[in-house]
């Protein structure tokens, strides 16, 4: 019943057994600066699996915001690039309005048409990533202003190992944690995020109760929009241009990170900790595979098999210890 | 009408004006409806008193359910409709207005969220009245005076998804007390319970009444409308046959005027001393049923009754092959079988119609000939082992004639039919198999009169022909209808078995509830 209730525990554990495996094996897994970095570059997929999870709770999917991004980015970059504009905080609002615009539309389209969302969002995905290369031919920008740059490369707290080794705790590490603050301060405490977990519990209820369920839709992918735009800007900050190629196919990263965190693709439970647990789990098994220096032909063969396990795990206690046609017993 | 009322009238809480009690809390006047040529309500008068309890009768297609739309604003009535309700009048009802007047609906399938807490549950409208943030010491304040109010404890933090059945409908009555609730509509409420839950039920339903709440009772279980009931309203093919006081009826009348025939319980023919086809020795399961032996002849019916939890379910399927026992054996033409799997309880003969019509019964979106067909598929195969249409229609024809099974097309998808005719394709689909064992569990749960009778005929006809059936229900008077033998089943064991012979209603009653 508690594990039941509590995936986030059993995640916390797997996380500390690999963490300690991953020290006694490598002794650079577990210094300031290696960790710091992991969170650095993991904002990205952490961001966006906060995002995927406020979907996956609401009972709907998107394999759009990949795309979304890249657009989001490349709007954003040609912006600060042509007037050589020194404002990350400019840069991250507009990719925010440009994913939150493209998300507005992925709600509308599920809303108007009543397809699956994984649908919809397939085909927003060929969208708007499509017309992007068409009208750009897939052009990289590199021109970026130092002071855009400086943001991503700014640390909020720095320090020094004895050896000199300087390490910080990075801006872009820094949203990520407010993010997830505000997610589940906006799932727990307001009623959108009731909305939003009433609705996928069980959306014919919600609506009989009087929720507005397009209304609920569009804040949800909304959210999935701001979220991927700020995915945008975390990317450019992170490459220092913007690549039109880097995003579109990671998709499963996320929706991985988010299920193995407890989301149900069934919509109504989740977790942000549970999310973020499984975000840290996927990056630092990667970044200990790197360490180990692994095949990185074999990377994705590991993460498969910690997906598979972590499945297997989760629906067994679903099922829980009755078995099939066994429903009813004794009081 | 003053007299009328106070037959059942009871001692007036404080709470309550005078004013309220001596006026109807609602008083519908000639609601019809018409969709297209059918008419699905002809001109019906309703009125609820404060402090009743009126029960709701009639056949599917009576409409009893349409009445229930335009009471809650779902569906508006033709012109010519009044309801008057706390002095204002109204010829139609918007489903805001039917909140603001008090008027809340507990739906048969409850419309609880699984994922979200007992006390989010009871409290999910303050979700649209507050502004943006959530207070939750305000939601579960409420949630802990409405249970405190219908006089049950229960857990504020478990998610609803957890409860049982029973408790998940009372979160679901307490929702409604929430919302302010003067009166409260309740489907079908007792479906899934056990007798206990639904002693539990009326209890609360008796005090709710006493604080002055006005209850629709629908129900298509006769006996417990009879029990709980001040008064009663008959519908049948849309009209109102008449409202009854609970004393003036009883079961046999209220099927009579539903159904607009005499339904004679035909007493159970005596069992036939056919040949043991099934013997059960010792069987048990920890945890589920423990040390059940008995035996079913052929031709023979063998009610197996019990409340809910019982272990009824486990024991059938541990029949059937899905639930292996840990000992004890299971005897089929006195040869000891080792069941496995339903593949090996299939090839045995033995065939198991799942209560569950709609996630275990039928494929509902699947035509009715693809589901009556899917347990003989090799029969309609030719010899070049593809589908031979032609055998595939006159299989399926045979069956539907057979079954008398409604349906506006053989490729119709299961869904659209009645819950009756559901069922009726749940069952000849096994018996295209020639099965000589059948159980049958709560084959008649959820199905109006006329479709049980049907149902019970043929019950009655398979025995005729040899099938030994294993009836599993928690319907006294259906057993006492229809079985041969009776076991009572009770924590996981069988603690009587009976002849139904001169076995009286209230006997078998009393024996279930002290066991």
């Amino acid at each position: 019943m508690s594990i039941r209730a509590r995936p986030e525990l059993y995640l916390l554990v797997t996380l500390a057994v690999l963490c300690l495996g991953l020290s006694t094996a490598s002794p650079e897994f577990l210094t300031p600066g290696n960790l710091l970095d992991l969170l650095r570059n993991y904002s990205l997929l952490g961001v966006l699996a906060l995002g995927e999870l406020v979907v996956l709770i609401s009972g709907g999917i998107d394999v759009s915001f990949m795309a979304v991004a890249t657009v989001a980015q490349y709007v954003m970059g040609s912006f600060i690039a042509t007037y050589q504009v020194p404002s990350a905080p400019l840069g991250l609002g507009l990719a925010v309005l440009v994913g939150m615009i493209l998300g507005i539309g992925n709600a509308l389209l599920i809303s108007a048409t009543g397809v699956h969302p994984v649908i919809v969002t397939i085909a927003t995905l060929n969208l708007n990533y499509g017309i992007l290369i068409f009208i750009t031919g897939g052009r990289w920008i590199h021109n970026l202003p130092v002071a855009f740059l400086n943001f991503g490369q700014q640390n909020i707290w720095t320090g020094t190992t004895s050896e000199g080794t300087v390490y910080g705790l990075s801006n872009l590490t820094v949203m990520w944690l407010g993010l997830l603050l505000l997610t589940w301060w906006i799932l727990k405490y307001t009623i959108w995020g009731r909305w939003i977990y009433a609705m996928g519990g069980n959306p014919e209820a919600a609506r009989r109760a009087g929720i507005d369920l397009v209304r609920t839709r569009l804040l949800v992918y909304r959210y999935m929009g701001g979220l991927s735009g700020v995915a945008a800007f975390i990317q450019t900050q992170l490459t220092q241009m913007v690549q039109t190629n880097a995003l579109v196919g990671r998709e499963l990263d996320v929706l991985a990170a988010a299920i193995l965190g407890g989301a149900s693709i069934t919509g109504g439970s989740g977790t942000v900790w549970g999310a973020t647990l499984g975000v840290l789990i996927v990056a630092v098994i990667r970044n200990g595979l790197i360490l180990l220096k692994v095949s990185s032909y074999l990377h994705e063969v590991v993460i498969g098999c910690v997906l598979a396990i972590a499945a297997a795990v989760a629906a067994l206690y679903r099922l829980g210890p009755t078995t099939r046609g066994t429903r009813e017993l004794p009081t | 009408m003053e007299a009328a009322r106070g037959r059942w009238k009871r001692s007036a809480p404080c709470s309550l004006s005078p004013l309220t009690m001596r006026t109807p809390l609602l008083r519908a006047h000639n609601l019809r409806k018409q969709y297209g040529g059918v008419v699905a309500l002809a001109g019906v008068d309703l009125e609820l008193w404060p402090e009743e309890i009126h029960g709701l009768v009639g056949e599917n297609g009576s409409g009893k359910s349409t009445l229930v739309k335009i009471l809650t604003g779902v569906v508006r009535p033709d012109p010519g409709a009044e309801i008057w309700i706390q002095g204002s009048r109204f010829s139609s009802l918007t489903p805001s207005d039917a909140l603001r007047l008090g008027i809340q609906v507990v739906h048969q399938d409850l419309s609880l969220f699984p994922n979200l807490s007992v006390a989010e549950n009871i409290g999910i409208h303050l979700h649209l009245h507050h502004k943006f943030l959530v207070r939750w010491p305000q939601v579960r304040e409420l949630a802990r005076t409405v249970l405190a109010r219908i006089g049950i404890q229960l857990p504020l933090d478990e998610p609803v998804g957890e409860l049982s059945i029973a408790d998940q409908q009372l979160v679901a009555i307490g929702r409604a007390i929430a919302s302010s609730a003067r009166l409260l509509i309740l489907d079908e409420p007792t479906s899934s319970l056990t007798r206990r839950d639904v002693d539990r039920l009326f209890a609360v339903l008796r005090d709710l009444r006493a604080q002055g709440m006005a209850i629709l009772f629908i129900s298509h279980r006769l006996d417990e409308v009879l029990e709980i009931v001040d008064r009663v309203t008959v519908l049948r093919d849309g009209g109102r046959v008449g409202t009854f006081d609970r004393r003036e009826v009883d079961r046999q009348a209220l099927v009579r005027w539903m159904t607009g025939r005499n339904v004679v319980r035909s007493a159970p023919a005596h069992t036939t001393g056919g040949e043991v086809i099934l013997e059960v020795v010792n069987l048990t399961k920890r945890g589920q049923f423990e040390r059940i032996s008995f035996t079913l002849h052929r031709g023979e019916i063998l009610g197996l009754i019990g409340p809910r939890g019982a272990g009824r379910t486990s024991l059938a399927v541990a029949l059937f092959g899905l639930n292996p026992p840990d000992f004890g054996e299971i005897r089929i033409r006195g040869r000891p079988t080792r069941i496995r799997s339903p593949e090996d309880a299939v090839r045995h003969g033995i065939a198991y119609v799942p209560e569950d019509r709609l996630l275990q019964g039928v494929v509902a979106r699947q035509s009715v000939v693809n589901n009556l067909l899917v347990t003989s598929f090799p029969q309609v195969l030719n010899h070049l082992g593809l589908i031979d249409l032609s055998r595939r229609r006159t299989l399926t024809g045979e069956a539907v004639d057979r079954f008398s099974i409604r349906a506006p097309s053989i490729e119709a998808p299961v869904q659209t039919l009645s819950g009756g005719n559901q069922q009726k394709v749940a069952m000849a689909k096994w018996l295209l198999t020639r099965p000589e064992v059948l159980i049958l569990d709560g084959p008649t749960v959820g199905i109006d009169v006329a479709a049980r009778e049907t149902i019970y005929g043929l019950i009655r006809e398979l025995a005729g022909e040899g099938v030994g059936i294993v009836l599993i229900t928690d319907e006294v008077s259906e057993v006492l209808g229809i079985a041969h033998r009776i076991l009572l089943m009770q924590r996981g064991r069988i603690i009587g078995v009976l002849e139904n012979k001169d076995l009286q209603e209230q006997d078998l009653l009393s024996r279930l509830r002290s066991a």
